[in-house]
Formats: structure tokens, sequence, C-alpha cells
């Protein structure tokens, strides 16, 4: 067709290039170059501080996090996109309508709302006084971060397993029952299986924003957990070490994107059913 | 009895999913200001919200932040993909990889990498830094939105306009632009809901004394929450409920009279 139309995304290349290259070449410069005594020094030493052991202590405990809330995820996810793509209910879309729903409320007020129900005299403690139970002080640690992050993120789990799920051929199941295989073979060798490209980009979608996230951390963690993305805010707010502060999410950003990459190769060759 | 079981379990999920949401929502009607105790049911709080100067200008921040950065990533990100669109696969792969940063690239990182560089082209932090970074993140979820639509149309309807003597411009606006627009919309609702959800970016360029909703919210969850932002909360999640339902409704619809009139 004609050339002429390609004038169009001009504006779009010149915007790409101010707020999208230029700021992360920032990030780069930051993290590799330092001044000294009025003039710029390459160095590695930002980069080699994230290897103190007091880093790698932040950053192995925010991946351990991430991984215990993206299998948790996936463990209360996958059956329920299985029963939601099933025939137990007819207005299916209604309910997937309403598994996305909650992301309209801001996140931070979702979020908070955990600690009426967790904290010491919270709503969660009231009850189980009530039944004579023991209470629970789950605010403020390990547990009511990763409680966090699940409550969050269950909705990206769920949405491209559902898509996978109810795309599969009924056809094959029939056709693996018919042969003798019993319900659990059934699932193992057949839907399973099937379901792995939507399982990778649940994965993804869960870890990804679970493994940076700073809010969960601050408000429910209470300051007790410190994770990479709250080293990092904290280089900017707090202790302003622009350098170093770059370094940290100049690391992230390649630990990511490299996953990402092979994420998407793997859901490519399996001729994927996500929503990228 | 599986059935029944299947209903249970979906019924708990979706109770994790709402209890929050619940509580929020049933917070905003009590009388007392602490949160946890319960004084009995007021709508003082729904009252107080309109008088509170801080949580008006954050709102009036946050959707006109909203509105104009959804409008012009809408503009940028149309034209950006039909010239796109037309480049040859080499380059055009390498504008998408580009496109593909912000929205692959933790917020975090998006949100430092942007305020460093408005330190670097000394521009204040503020409200400017805060709708060009917004833009920024929109532009490639309109792009995404409108490239598949693009990628379906038959050129040959546009070839067909301009042999009839249309002028390209005239065969754009009457041919191509009606086609692609359900992606230009999409593109734009999604530009729209981003912007208002959006804290982590907005919380790393903004400025002393401009803040969005989100960031009020967060300064607020280290004194405390006042009870005002459960009531807003409350309206603006019953607004979007029913505006989605709406939505929903119609498209439905509107799938019936394509149906129906397909059959004719």
């Amino acid at each position: 067709m004609k050339k002429n139309k390609s004038f169009c995304a001009y504006p779009y290349y010149v915007w790409m290039i101010t707020f999208i290259v230029i700021p992360l070449l920032l990030v780069l410069w930051y993290a590799l170059f330092k001044s000294e005594n009025d003039s710029i020094v390459f160095t590695t030493e930002y980069i080699k501080r994230f290897f103190e052991p007091i880093y790698i202590q932040v950053f192995l405990r925010s991946i351990v996090l991430a991984v215990i809330s993206t299998a948790i995820c996936l463990v209360i996810g996958y059956p329920l996109a299985y029963i939601l793509a099933g025939k137990t209910f007819k207005h299916k879309n209604m309910l997937m309508f309403l598994v996305i729903v909650p992301m309209w409320m801001n996140f931070l007020l979702r979020t908070y709302a955990w600690l009426t129900i967790l904290e010491k005299n919270g709503i969660l403690n009231q009850i189980l006084r009530f039944l004579n139970l023991p209470t629970q002080n789950i605010l403020y640690t390990n547990y009511a971060v990763i409680l966090g992050m699940v409550y969050n993120y269950l909705p990206f789990m769920v949405l491209p397993l559902y898509t996978v799920l109810s795309k599969m051929d009924i056809n094959l199941i029939n056709a693996a029952e018919d042969l003798g295989a019993n319900k659990l073979t059934v699932f193992k060798k057949v839907v399973f299986p099937l379901s792995l490209p939507g399982v990778v980009s649940g994965i993804t979608m869960t870890f990804m924003p679970a493994v940076t996230t700073f809010v969960i951390s601050k408000l429910l963690g209470g300051g007790q957990t410190t994770l990479i993305g709250d080293l990092i805010e904290n280089q900017f707010k707090v202790a302003n070490d622009w350098n170093f502060g770059s370094a940290l999410s100049l690391i992230l950003m390649v630990i990511i994107l490299l996953s990402m990459r092979v994420m998407t190769k793997y859901e490519q060759e399996n001729e994927g059913g996500g929503l990228f | 009895m599986k059935k029944s079981i299947y209903r249970l379990y979906t019924f708990l999920v979706y109770f994790f999913l709402y209890a929050p949401i619940i509580v929020l929502i049933v917070y905003s009607f009590n009388e007392s200001s602490s949160r946890g105790k319960w004084g009995g049911f007021s709508l003082k709080w729904y009252a107080e919200l309109f008088d509170n100067p801080t949580i008006m200008t954050s709102l009036k921040n946050t959707l006109l932040i909203a509105l104009l950065s959804a409008v012009i990533a809408t503009i940028i990100g149309t034209l950006a993909a039909i010239g796109i669109h037309k480049l040859k696969p080499f380059t055009k792969n390498f504008v998408m990889d580009i496109t593909y940063l912000p929205v692959l690239n933790p917020d975090i990182v998006t949100g430092i990498s942007l305020m460093l560089l408005f330190v670097f082209l000394s521009i204040p932090l503020g409200f400017v830094s805060l709708l060009l970074s917004h833009i920024t993140f929109n532009i490639p979820y309109v792009i995404l939105n409108v490239m598949p639509k693009l990628k379906q149309l038959n050129p040959n309807t546009y070839e067909a306009a301009l042999d009839l003597g249309a002028s390209p411009i005239y065969a754009y606006s009457k041919v191509i632009l009606p086609e692609i627009a359900p992606g230009i919309l999409t593109g734009f609702l999604f530009a729209l809901t981003l912007s208002i959800d959006d804290f982590v970016v907005s919380f790393f360029t903004t400025g002393p004394g401009v803040s969005t909703l989100s960031i009020t919210i967060y300064s607020m969850t280290r004194k405390g929450i006042k009870p005002e932002i459960n009531a807003l909360s409350a309206l603006m999640f019953i607004t979007v409920l029913i505006l989605l339902f709406i939505v929903n409704y119609r498209s439905e619809n509107s799938k019936k009279e394509n149906i129906d009139e397909q059959n004719i």
C-alpha cells in the first residue's frame, strides 16, 4: 500500500525514544558510572554491592515469597478455572467477569482492608474468639505478605487458565474416556498437558508482579519484610543512593526480561492461548 | 454431590476475593471513625467526603490525568499503530520490542527510569511529569489493541475507495477508521483504567503538592485511612460496576442484533 502513511508513527517514535529508550539508558548510566573528583568514571561497584550477603538475602526472600504465592495461586486458581470452564454453572462469562471485578477497586485500599480483617482485634480474631478458637496474629509476618500477594494476583492466574480450559476440545476427553482411561488419568494425560500454555502464562503474570512489589510488603509486612522492591524504593526515596538504586533496577529488569523471553519462547512453541 | 462440592469451592474462592471489598463498603457506613470498631450505621462519611479538600483535589487530579493521558495516548497510539503496520518486518519487530518494554518491565523500573529522565531534563516533578508518565505507559496498550484490528483489515476496500476517487484521508476516515474503531475504544478504556489504578509509576514521578487518589491513600496508610476514603471507593466501585454491566449488556444485545441481521 501507499508509503506516505508511515509518517503517522513519527510522533510516536519521538515519544518512544524520549520516554522509553532514554530513561532506560539513564538507569544504565547511573548503575555503571559515578562522578569522582569532577570526572566521570566507569564502575562496577554498585553492581557488585548487590552480591553482598545482606542484599542477596533480600533478593532470595523476594524470590521465595513470590514462588510460594505463585504456587498457592496455581493450586487455588486451577480448580476454579476448571470448574468455571466446565458444566457446573450456566452463566460462565458472568462468573469469570466477577473474578476480574475486584481489580477495579483501588488495590491499596483492597490490601489495606486486610488490616481490618487480620489485626489483633480484627474481624478474623473476633470470629475465632466467638467460636472459642485460639486467636491468630499473622499481620506483619511473611504469611500476611503471602496472603496479600495471593489475594492481589489470583485473578491473573485464573484468567489465562480459564481461557485455555474453556477452549479445550471436549472430544479429546471423551475419546480418552472411551478408551478406558479413568478420571485421574484423563486429567494427568490429556487435560493438564493441554492446559500447560495457560499454566505458563498464569505463572508469568503472577510471579512477575509478586517479585517486584513493594506496597504489599510495606502494608501487610509492616516493614518487617524487606523485598527487592522495598530496597529499590528505599534507595530513591530515603537513602538517596541513586546509583545503587539504578543498579538494583537494572539487575531486576534484566532478570525479568530474560525470564519473560524464555517463557514466551516456551509458549510460542506450544502455540499458547494465554493473554498475550 | 460433585456439583455441590464444586459450588462450595467456587463460593469460597469468591468469598476470599470479595471479603476485603465487603469490609470496606460496610465500614464506609460506620459511625465510629476507628477501624475495627462498629459505632452504628451512618451516612456521615459520604457527606464529609465532599468537604474534604485533600480527597476532592486528588480525585480531580486522578480523573483529569486519566482522561487527558487516555485521549493523548489514544491519538498517538492509533497513529503509531497505522504507521507501524506499514513497516517492513524487521523494523516492525524492532519497534514492537521497544513498545513492549513498558508492558513487560516492572512498574517500579518504569517509575524510577522516568523520574531519572525528568530530573535529567530538569522538568519539575508534578502535574506535567505525572501526565507525561501516564501517557507513556498508556500508549503501548492502545497500540496493542489497535494492531490486531489493522491485521484483520481487507486492504482491498481501501484501494477500492481510492479507485472510486476518494482522497487518501477521506478513504481513511470512511473505510479504515470505522473498521478499527472497536480496537481504538478498547485501547482508550484500557488506558483510562490503567491510569486511574496506577500507583507505583505515579509514586516516583510526582512531586510535592500534587497527588492522585492512589498517592493520597498511600500516604494515609501510615497515619490510618480516613473513613471518607472508604465512602469514596464504595461510590467509585458501584459506579464502575454499573458501567461495566451496561457495557456488558449492550455488547450482548448487539451480538444478538448482529445474528438477527445475518439471518435476514
